[in-house]
């Protein structure tokens, strides 16, 4: 029952199962993130002994940074669909009705929107992945990058998913949920990069550090470089251990946070 | 075993009583329940499906407690809201189906059942357009289908004539009716339309205000209630003399508004005694006819306010 639940709203978040209209942003979206790798592969692949590489033009951790708008949108059209939609016809009320337990539908709502944003995000590192194995890159190399890509990708879904599912809780407004959604990944983002540019500028590190735990993207390229040694996306990633695990903290702080706002918006929702 | 049964129920909002103890036994069949706007039907049913917890009192659906099984009564219930519920690009095919495996039943069998109810409501080609474009009633008909999709053992159906132009209504009535009788589902349907719960339900409930004002079958209201509408004539009195004389004979007798009198039946000869007494006064008897009630008159008598009579 949950899992048929898990997979229509999967679904849905990609227009499938919806009218055609539906299905035309999020399959732009996903050609999109995935239009770049592919040029990135054909180019490692065809030049690899011209440019003398030997590891992906864009590292894995970089790609999410490098497409974060495309991301943001995707996540912001694609939230409401799964939990604005359900409040405003207001056919919560008949999953209600049904024996799936309350937080047991929060639950699976966010689980959907998060594996949707994971498909996003991990899809052209999957593709940069089957290109790195045709350009002969060193396989253990690899494989370890992408893997480290793949946690990050996930971490990264969980950490949109929830911000996203828990702004577009609060409105039946579709519009109005997309734009709150854009505003808040969008504007945290740009902040984020611009102070951390000058804080570089100014020989302020710590400061870039510590503005980097406030933009998911930046967070989440944080904890990849503190865990995996990664490359890094960010002007000033954390460079301590200490901040490192600030970094970490402050990831799982925001999902369980974001998980439990959800929750706790759902108990006072009238049937 | 009853289908529904509630013991001293009572919901209690910060500023208002939804639910006052009551006591309400539902069986099989039709059940009707009546009250107006704001007389504690939904909660009622919010309470019976166990979304809404009660503040005193105890119920139990299907013999299931609402205060500890609520699951287990959601999976045998179907429920149809008052309010619009459906979204508009989803079309009712795609949307019963997916309503049936929220009731746990497999994909396949799922779109089977959705099948089968969504012609028994009465959707033909239109159940394969997005919801959003039906009228009215098409929406009435996909609420009930999602309702019934699963099979359960009782349905609620909350205000499903609301909206409905006369025909409309009448198909809808005559759907429930077929539920109840042909498919062997217990129905508890709501509406603050008496008429209309007069002609489907075989039993009826009536809530004023939180409070049960009665509960019986739907062919002791409607009949004879004991009393004779009688109407005199001769003298400007008339009316008041045989009152008078009537309650000198030992019956009771009331005016009933213009110059009809009312008289309480208390055995065979009651008529006998009003037309003696009518001759013996010199007066004319221009009728004598048994006084039937209709369900709205359980309202006039218990001073009910805001109801709609059809």
């Amino acid at each position: 029952m949950a899992w048929s639940f898990f997979v229509t709203g999967l679904r849905n978040t990609y227009g499938l199962g919806r009218s055609g209209r539906s299905k035309v942003l999020p399959m732009i979206l996903l050609g999109m993130m995935l239009l770049p790798a592919l040029i990135l592969v054909g180019v490692l692949v065809q030049a690899r002994d011209v440019l003398d590489l030997d590891q992906q033009i864009v590292a894995y951790s970089r790609y999410p940074v490098i497409t974060q708008a495309l991301i943001s949108v995707f996540v912001a059209a694609q939230a409401p669909t799964l939990l604005s939609r359900d409040l405003r016809f207001r056919t919560i009320t008949l999953y209600l009705a049904r024996p799936m337990p309350r937080s047991l539908y929060v639950l699976v709502r966010f689980a959907s929107l998060t594996v949707a944003t994971f498909i996003l995000v991990g899809a052209p590192l999957v593709l940069m992945y089957a290109g790195g194995l045709l350009a002969d890159l060193p396989v253990g190399q690899e494989t370890g990058d992408f893997l480290g890509g793949l946690f990050g990708a996930a971490l990264l879904a969980v950490l949109l998913s929830g911000l996203a599912a828990l702004v577009a809780a609060m409105t039946v407004r579709r519009g109005l949920a997309v734009a709150a959604v854009i505003v808040v990944l969008g504007v945290s983002y740009t902040a984020v990069s611009t102070i951390q540019g000058i804080a570089v500028g100014t020989g302020n590190d710590t400061v870039g550090e510590v503005a980097g735990l406030f933009s998911p993207y930046t967070l989440v390229n944080g904890v990849q470089v503190f865990l995996f040694d990664a490359p890094r996306a960010t002007a000033t990633p954390p460079d301590s251990t200490a901040t490192g695990l600030a970094y970490l903290a402050v990831a799982l702080l925001l999902a369980l946070g974001s998980v439990g706002g959800l929750l706790a918006r759902y108990r006072s929702v009238q049937t | 075993m009853a289908v529904i049964e509630t013991a001293g129920l009572t919901k209690q909002y910060p500023s208002v009583t939804a639910l006052d103890d009551l006591d309400v036994s539902v069986g099989d069949g039709v059940t009707g329940l009546v009250g107006a706007n704001g007389a504690g039907k939904s909660t009622l049913i919010k309470i019976l499906l166990g979304l809404v917890g009660a503040t005193r009192g105890s119920a139990h659906v299907l013999g299931h407690d609402v205060a500890t099984e609520g699951a287990a009564i959601r999976a045998l219930v179907g429920y149809m809201p008052e309010h619009d519920c459906l979204p508009a690009d989803v079309s009712a095919s795609d949307f019963v189906v997916h309503m049936g495996q929220m009731s746990g039943l497999p994909y396949a069998a799922a779109r089977e059942r959705a099948a089968d109810v969504l012609r028994h409501v009465g959707l033909a080609e239109e159940r394969y357009r997005p919801m959003g474009g039906y009228s009215t009633g098409m929406k009435q008909r996909a609420k009930l289908a999602q309702a019934l999709v699963h099979d359960p053992r009782l349905v609620l159906l909350d205000e499903p004539t609301n909206g409905l132009d006369p025909s409309s209504r009448d198909d809808m009535l005559a759907l429930v009716r077929k539920v109840g009788h042909e498919f062997g589902i217990a129905v508890l349907v709501t509406s603050h339309l008496l008429g209309e719960l007069e002609r489907v339900s075989d039993h009826v409930v009536v809530l004023d205000s939180g409070r049960l004002l009665q509960s019986s079958a739907t062919t002791e209201f409607m009949h004879a209630t004991g009393s004779l509408i009688v109407e005199v004539q001769g003298r400007p009195d008339a009316d008041r003399l045989l009152g008078q004389a009537l309650v000198e004979a030992g019956l009771t007798a009331r005016p009933a508004g213009g110059a009809l009198i009312e008289v309480e039946v208390r055995d065979d000869t009651t008529p006998d005694v009003v037309r003696d007494l009518t001759v013996d006064l010199g007066l004319g008897l221009v009728r004598m006819q048994e006084r039937h009630h209709r369900i709205e008159d359980v309202f006039r008598e218990g001073g009910a306010g805001s109801v709609l009579p059809v």
